[in-house]
């Protein structure tokens, strides 16, 4: 009896640390023997994202037929896309509906009067993820390679995908004399449950990203360097690390060579691939995704109003290589760009007319109002809103993050 | 019928509390009347008490107050006084000492200035409770053996805390009090500083921690072994050898060709001990000082090993770039 007690004892550390993992772990050498260079999975994890990170089955491809107009002929108002064929811009549409809004249909975009007008927010948005998404495969094919990216990689069938971020300025901190905890120091989910910084991706994935590289290589301090590269701006890369790794579902030997984190010679190529993805993250926030704060809806942006931003986990979702590394752009090849000179000027919306909300117009028409709810300001679309309970206003301190689903679990 | 055997006796005999020599003036010092605990004589003496606080025990135990006060008080702050928060955060929260930059100045109280202070009180603290051990050690006819130890522990709690953020021109350089902070710190350093396992101080710490616990485990089992013959009567078969000593000497003479004394092994482990944290210490002293980068300075020694290449190498795609 004496012994149940004390394995019973000896349970509760295993279980309020609460951080392990259950087996079976599995562990594959990648490197040369003996040096701790493995990939360490579980199956427990990795099988259920199988099922989840398929493509979906390409829609049949139209017939070549000769002397088909181009869409940009024949509809009003197409900025994106115009080149292609009446019938596969038809066919792209379709696509879209089918990754982004499956329920909602085409009205999630288009009002059903008159589809070249660009009153509806999601619109707006949507022709800008387009370029985006040129863009992504156009001029930087150093992170995605030829297989590319496409609408499906990150929606996966949801109006907005799942793993967005917004700036987070960490849980509420008492005032006065208190002693700062620099947005460190309580659970950080998006840094893997470290202690670390708690919001990793605001310093290094938009704006004018934060050095990474803290460490020397040299052996001995130099005088014309600073030799008080601090451990706190290490632990701000290592907690962006974190997020990294989290996102792609590998551990750190995946890119690095631990014996030197630093040393290039050393590490597995995917780490140059990274880089790249770490230069593009950024490039892609600060010229599509963050301009578009005045675009949205308020239901739509974060704790400070930023705009829903892209990190490693919007495309990755888990996967080291987004959708197993399985292209759609064969099927998709409309996707695959270059953009037109004026589609890579960010656009200026800061002046932009009061956009309408499709969940907003949807919500009035059920409940029977009139839809001419068409000119609200958006105080009022906020209101019909939450009495719709659209808003989500949860996200008690520290453990769950209103932003929601932005890190994986 | 139970019998009396060894340390881990099923029978627990204990009359009147003993209370020690008598020590004069000084017993005033003593606290406490003697209790005793049946689960207590499961581990060790059943006897709990007096103790001697004194002089520097009672202000040992005032200074670690604050400073736990000060360290827990402000983590309690840094989740907004939510006490469900508090306890589920607890080993995540800390305190930090002043962001790195602002040298060796008073901080303000919210920028490490609190910092600061809770490590003066818990310093204060653990250099009194030093003395005390001193002190005792003295008042009882003893060698200083304990007293070094744990001021070979202190080398290393000062070196990192104080000396080496010293050396730095920094009190960024130090450790943040906290559980899960004070590790990622530790880890953090390592990669900071290119790799610790390339020191060869730290190298020495590890052999010493090892050992100490292989010396503990091959001590101890040899003791327990030889139990039935009395030989937990250590110290007496030192001058006194019996054939518990004989038995245990021969074992490991036969084992491993050479023995330990009833003495020496006492010195091993009292070294092993000791050295972990001196030679630690050393290993953090010259870390950023006179070392950058410990994985350079193992390849410019010739201790890091070159492996064959299993990938084609990488280039840096930034080329010299600061990003």
């Amino acid at each position: 009896m004496k012994m149940y007690k004390l394995g019973a004892l000896a349970l509760v550390p295993l279980v309020l640390s609460a951080c392990w993992e259950a087996p079976p772990v599995e562990g594959e050498q990648i490197g040369f023997r003996g040096v701790a260079m493995e990939q360490v999975t579980n199956p427990d994890i990795t099988e259920p994202l199988i099922a989840l990170n398929q493509i979906p089955t390409p829609l049949p491809k139209n017939p070549v037929v000769e002397g088909t107009p181009k869409a940009s002929d024949v509809y009003q108002n197409v900025q994106v896309l115009g080149e292609l064929s009446v019938s596969d811009f038809a066919r792209t549409m379709v696509s879209i509906t089918e990754w982004v809004a499956p329920e909602q249909g085409c009205s999630y975009c288009h009002q059903s009067a008159n589809f070249a007008v660009d009153d509806l927010y999601t619109k707006v948005v949507s022709r800008r993820m387009m370029q985006m998404t040129q863009t992504i495969n156009s001029t930087w094919s150093d992170h995605v390679k030829e297989t590319g990216v496409t609408c499906y990689t990150c929606h996966r069938g949801k109006n907005v995908p799942e793993y967005i971020w917004f700036e987070d300025n960490g849980p509420a901190h008492a005032a006065g004399m208190s002693a700062e905890n620099y947005q460190q120091n309580n659970v950080a989910p998006k840094a893997g449950y470290t202690s670390m910084l708690s919001d990793p991706l605001t310093p290094y994935l938009q704006g004018e990203p934060e050095k990474i590289r803290i460490a020397h290589e040299n052996a001995l301090p130099l005088k014309n360097q600073n030799n008080n590269e601090s451990m706190q701006a290490l632990e701000r890369t290592w907690s962006l690390m974190m997020h990294m790794s989290d996102s792609l579902g590998v551990n750190c030997t995946y890119c690095h060579n631990s014996r030197n984190f630093a040393s290039w010679e050393q590490s597995p190529p995917a780490r140059v691939t990274a880089w790249h993805g770490l230069a593009m993250v950024p490039a892609i926030n600060n010229d599509y995704m963050t301009p578009l704060q005045p675009v949205y809806p308020q239901h739509r942006l974060g704790k400070i109003d930023d705009a829903p931003k892209a990190n490693c986990a919007t495309c990755h979702q888990g996967i080291n290589k987004p959708l197993y590394g399985v292209s759609m752009l064969s099927d998709y090849p409309e996707w695959k760009g270059p953009l037109s000179d004026e589609a890579t000027i960010v656009p200026d919306y800061s002046d932009v007319p009061e956009y309408l909300d499709p969940n907003a117009l949807e919500e009035t028409t059920a409940a029977g109002e009139p839809t001419a709810a068409v000119s609200q300001p958006k105080v009022l679309t906020k209101t019909l809103e939450v009495a719709a309970g659209l808003t989500d206003d949860s996200g008690p301190l520290g453990m769950e993050d209103s932003a929601g689903s932005d890190v994986l679990q | 019928m139970p019998e009396y055997q060894n340390i881990f006796t099923q029978v627990q005999v204990h009359g009147h509390g003993e209370m020690g020599i008598p020590i004069g003036r000084d017993s005033k010092n003593r606290a406490g009347k003697p209790l005793f605990s049946w689960l207590l004589g499961a581990i060790g003496n059943a006897q709990l008490g007096p103790i001697y606080l004194g002089a520097t025990g009672t202000m040992s135990l005032i200074c670690g107050l604050i400073a736990f006060e000060i360290i827990g008080l402000n983590m309690f702050a840094s989740v907004n006084w939510d006490p469900v928060q508090f306890v589920r955060q607890l080993f995540w929260l800390a305190l930090e000492p002043p962001p790195p930059g602002s040298g060796l100045g008073i901080p303000r109280m919210a920028e490490g200035g609190w910092w600061l202070l809770a490590g003066f009180f818990l310093t204060m603290s653990i250099l009194l409770w030093w003395l005390r051990t001193y002190l005792r050690a003295k008042a009882l006819g003893m060698g200083y053996h304990i007293p070094w130890a744990f001021g070979a522990a202190i080398w290393l709690y000062l070196v990192l805390g104080f000396i080496r953020p010293l050396l730095m021109g920094d009190w960024g350089e130090a450790v943040p009090f906290g559980i899960f902070p004070h590790l990622d710190w530790t880890a953090a350093f390592s990669m900071r500083y290119g790799n610790l396992f390339y020191n060869p101080f730290h190298m020495l710490s590890i052999a010493f921690l090892y050992g100490s616990a292989v010396l503990f485990g091959m001590h101890a089992a040899t003791i327990l072994a030889v139990g039935r013959y009395g030989g937990e009567r250590e110290i007496e078969q030192i001058t006194d050898r019996g054939t518990a000593t004989e038995r245990a000497s021969l074992f490991w003479r036969w084992t491993m060709g050479f023995n330990a004394t009833m003495e020496s092994i006492h010195r091993w482990a009292w070294w092993f001990a000791i050295l972990t944290p001196i030679t630690g210490g050393i290993g953090i002293l010259l870390t950023g000082t006179v070392v950058d980068n410990w994985y350079m300075w193992g390849v410019k020694h010739g201790i890091a090993p070159t492996y064959p290449e299993v990938y084609v190498p990488s280039i840096d795609p930034a080329a010299g770039g600061a990003n």
